[in-house]
């Protein structure tokens, strides 16, 4: 196990700069989930990680040593893909095993190591069976147990979830998340879904174009956006976002006025981006007025959306509610320390 | 009710087309075969009636496999083909591997310039390839029909395998990487199991204009030693009289290892196609 250091890291592809200097430490041991929208480079930062791509300048250290320029099988590291990436032509067993096979370790000692994974992920009774023969969560147990036979330095996975169904996806996301907890094996995980972060991650790192936009734990992300970026990639449904201008201690929205949060100073006339979470939202007598265009129950919570002046905020109740579609609702939040307050110009948290 | 007979109904008209086809493709080899094994006077009588007692010959056979070194010229084909479809196979995969696997500065280029000979007959070089050998010293040898046929292939097989590389996973290729396997090992045994269908296409069409190939063996190789099967079945048409017997029996023959190469090669496909639809 051993912690991963990252400086100044940057990669280009010809004239185009994808990865801009970017700067992460991970702790030993901790689960680090990368997220952000296609494109944002996370998957270039795993990839360069594990040597699948070349570093064009920076440093990325695992443990004390820098490993820049040595290749992937070297750095100790194993990788799970998306496509799961299993050898077809090989069994279970000897997929598991090939690894370990090419340091050429003790057949016996392979053996002993890949029931050991095989059990640990209840795979004993598929070890004879091709991957063709598996369903897709089969595979992606496989390809976790060919990762956890090697027992690496790091564990880095490449959006393993994203071929399985829903419900398969939360079982692996737990599996996952249980496998870290008992191997403590310092992991870095790619993924585009922000729930996929928020539930597994010790910490989570969002990204976009090729920035880090902000590093914290998952309900510190959620709690204290440090931007207007990570406070609509993260939470579901996102967070609702007003503009507007201070004026006397409130803010001033097309025709509402929304209270500032509690000892709050912002310069007069200054304008600002007015955030709230859809379950700070609520009935108010004053606020903003606006039309339910939409009432969408799931059970535990009622999501409504409101429409004003051509702009749709959400609203979560967590009680039933009369309300239909064509209603008339003022909303205010609810708890105006919940509030969160950018500045239009620059997107930043004030 | 109605949507499955003319689902059948199209089945049959698509099936009948295909029947056609196969009649009209067949029909000259059927006639050459069913002419070998009779006697001349009956070639010329009734080329279309099958072999019977009345018209039994076998004087075609005997003729061949009694003059000149036809088994000679049946290995020397058969070392062309194999050989030169051996390396059409190797180094079109591997160069259709760099090409696809590989980011360098003018790959694409490099990829248009290899495809170029698709569209340039080889037979244009003729004279500079024939002057090329001559200084090499390897006019009358199966070598200089091996390189050339080699590179005749090449261009189709690096089009049509680069294609197909690209289509394996990358992923599959990076755990690879990360396993410890060497580029050559990712490339021979994860990538070109993967790519077998597409290898045994290449083969078949790369397979049959080398065996059918009359003029470099002609022009490069035309020694006794040397002859192929084509060359060799050209002693038996002269300016004047043609030994039609010998001739048909000599083409029946040269059909049977092509067809037992294209039969090795269709069950690869065939299993490659199947392998892919049941996953």
């Amino acid at each position: 196990m051993a912690e991963v250091t990252i400086r100044a890291l940057k990669k280009s592809y010809g004239g185009l700069q994808v990865v801009h200097g970017l700067d992460l430490d991970i702790v030993d041991g901790e689960f680090v989930v990368l997220v952000g929208p296609s494109g944002c480079g996370k998957s270039t930062l795993l990839r360069m990680i594990a040597g699948l791509e070349e570093v064009t300048s920076g440093d990325i250290r695992i443990g004390e040593r820098r490993v820049n320029n040595l290749p992937p099988s070297e750095r100790d590291i194993a990788m799970v893909f998306q496509n799961y990436a299993l050898y077809p032509h090989k069994t279970v067993a000897a997929n598991m095993g090939f690894a370990l096979k090419m340091r050429g370790m003790d057949k016996a000692e392979i053996d002993q190591r890949v029931k050991r994974a095989a059990e640990v992920l209840g795979l004993t009774p598929y070890l004879d069976r091709f991957p063709r023969a598996l369903s897709g969560g089969q595979r992606q147990r496989v390809a976790m147990g060919r990762a956890i036979v090697r027992d690496p330095q790091v564990f880095l996975f490449d959006e393993p979830l994203s071929n399985l169904d829903a419900k398969l996806r939360v079982q692996m996301r737990t599996e996952i998340r249980e496998l870290h907890q008992r191997l403590k094996t310092t992991t870095v995980y790619v993924t585009h879904d922000q729930i996929e972060a928020m539930t597994m991650a010790d910490k989570i790192v969002v990204m976009q174009g090729g920035r880090i936009e902000q590093v914290g734990a998952p309900l510190e992300l959620y709690d204290r956006p440090a931007n207007t970026f990570v406070a609509s990639f993260i939470g579901s449904p996102s967070m609702n976002m007003i503009e507007g201008t201070v004026q006397g201690g409130t803010v001033r929205a097309g025709g509402a006025t929304l209270p500032l949060p509690p000892g709050m100073k912002v310069a007069e006339g200054r304008e600002v981006i007015y955030g709230i979470r859809p379950e700070n939202l609520g009935d108010s007598p004053d606020g903003i007025r606006g039309t339910i265009a939409v009432v969408e129950p799931t059970g535990s919570e009622t999501h409504v959306v409101v429409r004003i002046e051509g702009r749709e905020l959400v609203a979560v109740f967590r009680d039933r509610i009369s309300h239909r579609p064509g209603d008339q609702i003022t909303l205010a939040p609810v708890d105006p320390a919940g509030v969160h307050l950018f500045d239009k110009a620059t997107g930043t948290r004030f | 009710m109605s949507k499955t007979r003319s689902h059948a109904g199209r089945s049959i008209a698509a099936h009948a087309i295909l029947i056609t086809y196969t009649l009209i493709a067949l029909f000259p080899v059927f006639v050459i075969v069913i002419n070998s094994f009779k006697s001349r006077r009956a070639i010329f009588a009734e080329p279309l009636m099958p072999p019977m007692p009345g018209n039994w010959d076998l004087v075609g056979y005997t003729t061949v496999l009694e003059q000149g070194d036809f088994f000679q010229y049946f290995l020397n084909s058969m070392t062309v083909t194999v050989a030169s479809l051996f390396f059409v196979l190797l180094f079109g995969a591997m160069a259709a591997f760099a090409l696809s696997e590989y980011r360098f500065r003018g790959n694409l280029l490099m990829g248009l310039y290899l495809a170029l000979g698709i569209m340039i007959p080889i037979r244009l070089g003729t004279v500079a390839i024939l002057e090329l050998m001559v200084s090499a010293g390897l006019v009358n040898t199966l070598t200089a029909l091996i390189l050339v046929y080699t590179a005749q292939g090449l261009p189709l097989a690096v089009f049509i395998l680069s294609e197909f590389m690209r289509s394996v996973s990358d992923d599959l290729k990076n755990a690879g990487r990360i396993d410890g396997l060497s580029e050559y090992r990712i490339f021979f045994t994860l990538v070109l199991p993967l790519v077998r269908p597409a290898m045994a296409t290449v083969a078949v069409f790369t397979m049959i204009p080398i065996w059918n190939d009359l003029w470099f063996p002609l022009i490069l190789a035309p020694s006794e030693e040397t002859k192929t099967i084509t060359l060799g079945s050209q002693v038996f048409i002269g300016q004047f009289v043609t030994n039609w017997n010998a001739v048909l029996a000599a083409l029946s023959l040269a059909i049977v290892p092509v067809l037992v190469l294209y039969l090795i090669f269709s069950r690869q496909l065939i299993r490659g196609i199947t392998a892919g639809a049941v996953k």
